[in-house]
C-alpha cells in the first residue's frame, strides 16, 4: 500500500471501528443516554451548538496555547540552567517534583482566589504550570547528559560557552525537548480544561461541558470530550510537525 | 624558539577524587620535533588522554610546563586540531558541514568557497567522495572516523592530537586508515600526537614511539622508528619491525609491573 495513503487511511479506519463498536453496544444494551450517549446523539449537538463549539474551542485553544508557549519559555531556561550548573541542579530538582506533585486541582481554588476574576490569566496559569515540568527535565537531561567529547572539539578550537550551547549543546537536545513537548502539549490542555471546569467561568470547552451538566444534557457532554479530544489531536501534531522541521534529522530511516 | 614542536617539561598532574588526589603523571617529559609523528603507548589507565587534554590546552597541569610551536600552552589554541576514539558527528549537519565546523570558530585566511573546495578534497583523500551531502547516521563506523579526521584537519592546524581514533574499528578498516593517515601527511605536513594502544599502530605510523609507565606516568622508554621510505604494510613483518615490537611489547610489560610494585613502595 501506498505510504501516504496509509497513513491516512489506518487512523480513520480505527476511528470509524471503534465509534461503530460504540454505536452498536449502546444500541445492544439499549443504554439510556444519560448512561451512555452514542455518536449518533452527538450529530444533533454539534447541528445546534455548532457556533458555540466554535467560540469556546477558540478560547480553549488559545489559553492552551499561551500556556504551552509559558512553559516552553519557562522550562527551557530552568533546564537550562540546571543542565548547565550542578549547584542549581541538586538545589532545584527536589523542589521541582515536590510541585510537580501537588495535584493541580487543588492548587485551581487557589489560584482563582489569588487572581480573582483575572479569568484568562488564571487559566494559562494552570496550564503553563501543569506542562512545564517535563520540558525542564528535559533539557536539562539533554544538556547535563552531553558526552564531553563533544564539548572538547569546540573547546579545543578556543570556542566559547555560548558558542558550544548555540552550535552543539541545544540542537543535541531537540530531539528530547520536542518528546517532552509532545507530553506537555496535552498536559497544557489538562490543565485548561480543570480551570474551566473546577471554577466555572463562562469560557471555554470546560463551560460548555458545565452546561451539559447543570442541563442534564448528557450527549452535549460527550460531544464536549470529542471536541477536546480532537482540539488535542490537532495540538499533538502540530508538535509533530515542528519537530519534523527541527529534529527531522533524529529520526532513522526504517530499515 | 624551540625546534620541538610539542615539548613537555617534567608535567606532573593529579586529579582530585573523593579519596584524596590522584597521581595520573609523574615527571612527564616529551620532544616531539616538527612535523614528526609520535605514538604513545601504556598500560590502561596510565594518563596518556590526560596527556592529550594537557597538549591540546584543555587542561593545565598541576606542575610542569607543556610548550607548543615555542609557546607556553595555558588554553586551547585554533592551531590544534583533535580526533578522538568517538567520532562525535553533529546527526544534524551533513558530512560536508560537520568537516566544515572547525572553520565556524577559528578565523582563518581561508574564505568560505576555498575551505568547501578543501572539504571535498580531504574527503577525496580519505575515501568519502560522494559522501559530503549526507548524515552521519548514514555512515558506517569507518567511514564516520574518517570524516572525523578531515575534521581535525579542515583549518590546517600545526599539531594533529588523536586520542585512540581507531580503537574501535575492526582490524582491515583500522589498517586502511593508517594508510590514509600516511596518505595525508604526504599530502601536507603535520606534527601529531597519536594515543594507541595497538603497538602495531604505533610503529607503522610513528617517527617516535614513547612507552609510558604505569601510573602515575613518566616517558619510560623512548624509540625511534627506523623505517625510511613510504611504508606498507608488509613492512610490519620485517625482522627490523617485529623487533620493535617485541622491545615495545617487553616495555608495556614492565610498566604493568612497575604499578604494583611503585604503589608497594611509595606506601612505607
Amino acid at each position: 500500500m501506498n505510504d501516504t495513503l496509509r497513513k491516512i487511511l489506518a487512523p480513520l479506519l480505527f476511528i470509524i471501528g471503534i465509534l461503530a463498536f460504540w454505536e452498536w453496544i449502546v444500541w445492544y444494551k439499549q443504554l439510556p443516554d444519560f448512561r451512555m450517549a452514542s455518536p449518533s446523539d452527538l450529530i444533533p449537538r454539534y447541528v445546534r451548538f455548532w457556533d458555540l463549539f466554535l467560540i469556546k474551542s477558540w478560547e480553549t485553544l488559545w489559553r492552551t496555547v499561551a500556556g504551552l508557549g509559558l512553559a516552553v519559555i519557562f522550562g527551557t531556561l530552568i533546564g537550562m540552567v540546571m543542565g548547565f550548573s550542578r549547584f542549581a541542579r541538586e538545589g532545584l530538582y527536589p523542589i521541582l517534583v515536590g510541585f510537580n506533585a501537588i495535584p493541580k486541582a487543588t492548587v485551581v481554588p487557589i489560584v482563582a482566589l489569588m487572581f480573582v476574576g483575572q479569568h484568562d490569566f488564571n487559566t494559562v496559569l494552570i496550564a503553563f504550570m501543569i506542562s512545564f515540568f517535563p520540558i525542564a527535565v528535559s533539557v536539562s537531561i539533554g544538556l547535563s547528559t552531553l558526552e564531553p567529547e563533544y564539548r572538547d572539539i569546540l573547546r579545543s578550537l578556543g570556542a566559547s560557552n555560548f558558542t558550544i550551547f548555540w552550535k552543539i549543546a541545544l540542537p543535541k537536545t531537540l530531539p528530547e525537548f520536542f518528546g517532552a513537548l509532545k507530553v506537555a502539549v496535552t498536559l497544557a490542555f489538562i490543565g485548561t480544561n480543570l480551570m474551566e471546569i473546577v471554577s466555572p467561568h463562562g469560557r471555554g470547552l470546560g463551560d460548555l461541558f458545565d452546561s451539559g451538566r447543570i442541563s442534564a444534557d448528557y450527549p452535549l457532554m460527550f460531544a464536549v470530550l470529542f471536541a477536546l479530544a480532537a482540539l488535542g489531536i490537532v495540538l499533538f501534531y502540530v508538535v509533530v510537525f515542528l519537530e519534523r522541521i527541527f529534529a527531522g534529522w533524529a529520526e532513522r530511516n526504517p530499515g | 624558539m624551540s625546534a620541538n614542536m610539542i615539548e613537555l617539561r617534567d608535567v606532573t598532574h593529579a586529579y582530585r577524587t573523593k579519596a584524596g588526589p590522584l597521581p595520573v603523571l609523574d615527571g612527564l617529559s616529551m620532544e616531539i620535533p616538527e612535523n614528526s609523528f609520535c605514538a604513545v603507548v601504556g598500560p590502561s589507565g596510565c594518563g596518556k588522554s590526560t596527556l592529550t587534554r594537557l597538549v591540546s590546552g584543555l587542561m593545565r597541569p598541576n606542575e610542569g610546563e607543556v610548550w607548543l610551536h615555542g609557546q607556553r600552552v595555558t588554553s586551547p589554541r585554533p592551531t590544534v586540531g583533535m580526533a578522538f576514539q568517538n567520532p562525535v558527528l553533529l546527526e544534524w549537519r551533513t558530512i560536508l558541514q560537520n568537516v566544515l565546523l572547525p572553520m565556524e570558530i577559528v578565523k582563518s585566511p581561508m574564505s568560505k568557497a576555498q575551505a568547501t573546495e578543501r572539504a571535498h578534497h580531504l574527503l577525496d583523500l580519505v575515501g568519502l567522495t560522494g559522501f559530503a551531502e549526507k548524515r552521519p547516521s548514514e555512515l558506517s563506523g569507518g567511514m564516520r572516523q574518517r570524516a572525523s579526521l578531515c575534521r581535525s584537519i579542515i583549518h590546517k592546524p600545526d599539531v594533529l592530537i588523536l586520542d585512540e581514533p581507531f580503537g574501535a574499528l575492526d582490524a582491515f578498516t583500522r589498517e586502511d586508515l593508517w594508510c590514509t593517515m600516511h596518505d595525508l601527511r604526504a599530502e601536507e605536513p603535520f606534527t601529531c600526537l597519536l594515543i594507541t594502544h595497538d603497538l602495531r599502530e604505533s610503529v607503522f605510523l610513528a617517527d617516535q614511539v614513547v612507552v609510558m609507565s604505569g601510573r602515575p606516568a613518566h616517558a619510560q622508554y623512548v624509540m625511534q622508528v627506523d623505517l625510511p621510505g613510504k611504508r606498507s604494510l608488509d613492512d610490519l613483518y620485517s625482522p627490523k619491525a617485529v623487533e620493535m615490537l617485541a622491545t615495545l611489547r617487553h616495555q608495556i610489560q614492565v610498566a604493568q609491573g612497575r604499578t604494583v610494585d611503585e604503589t608497594a613502595e611509595a606506601k612505607p
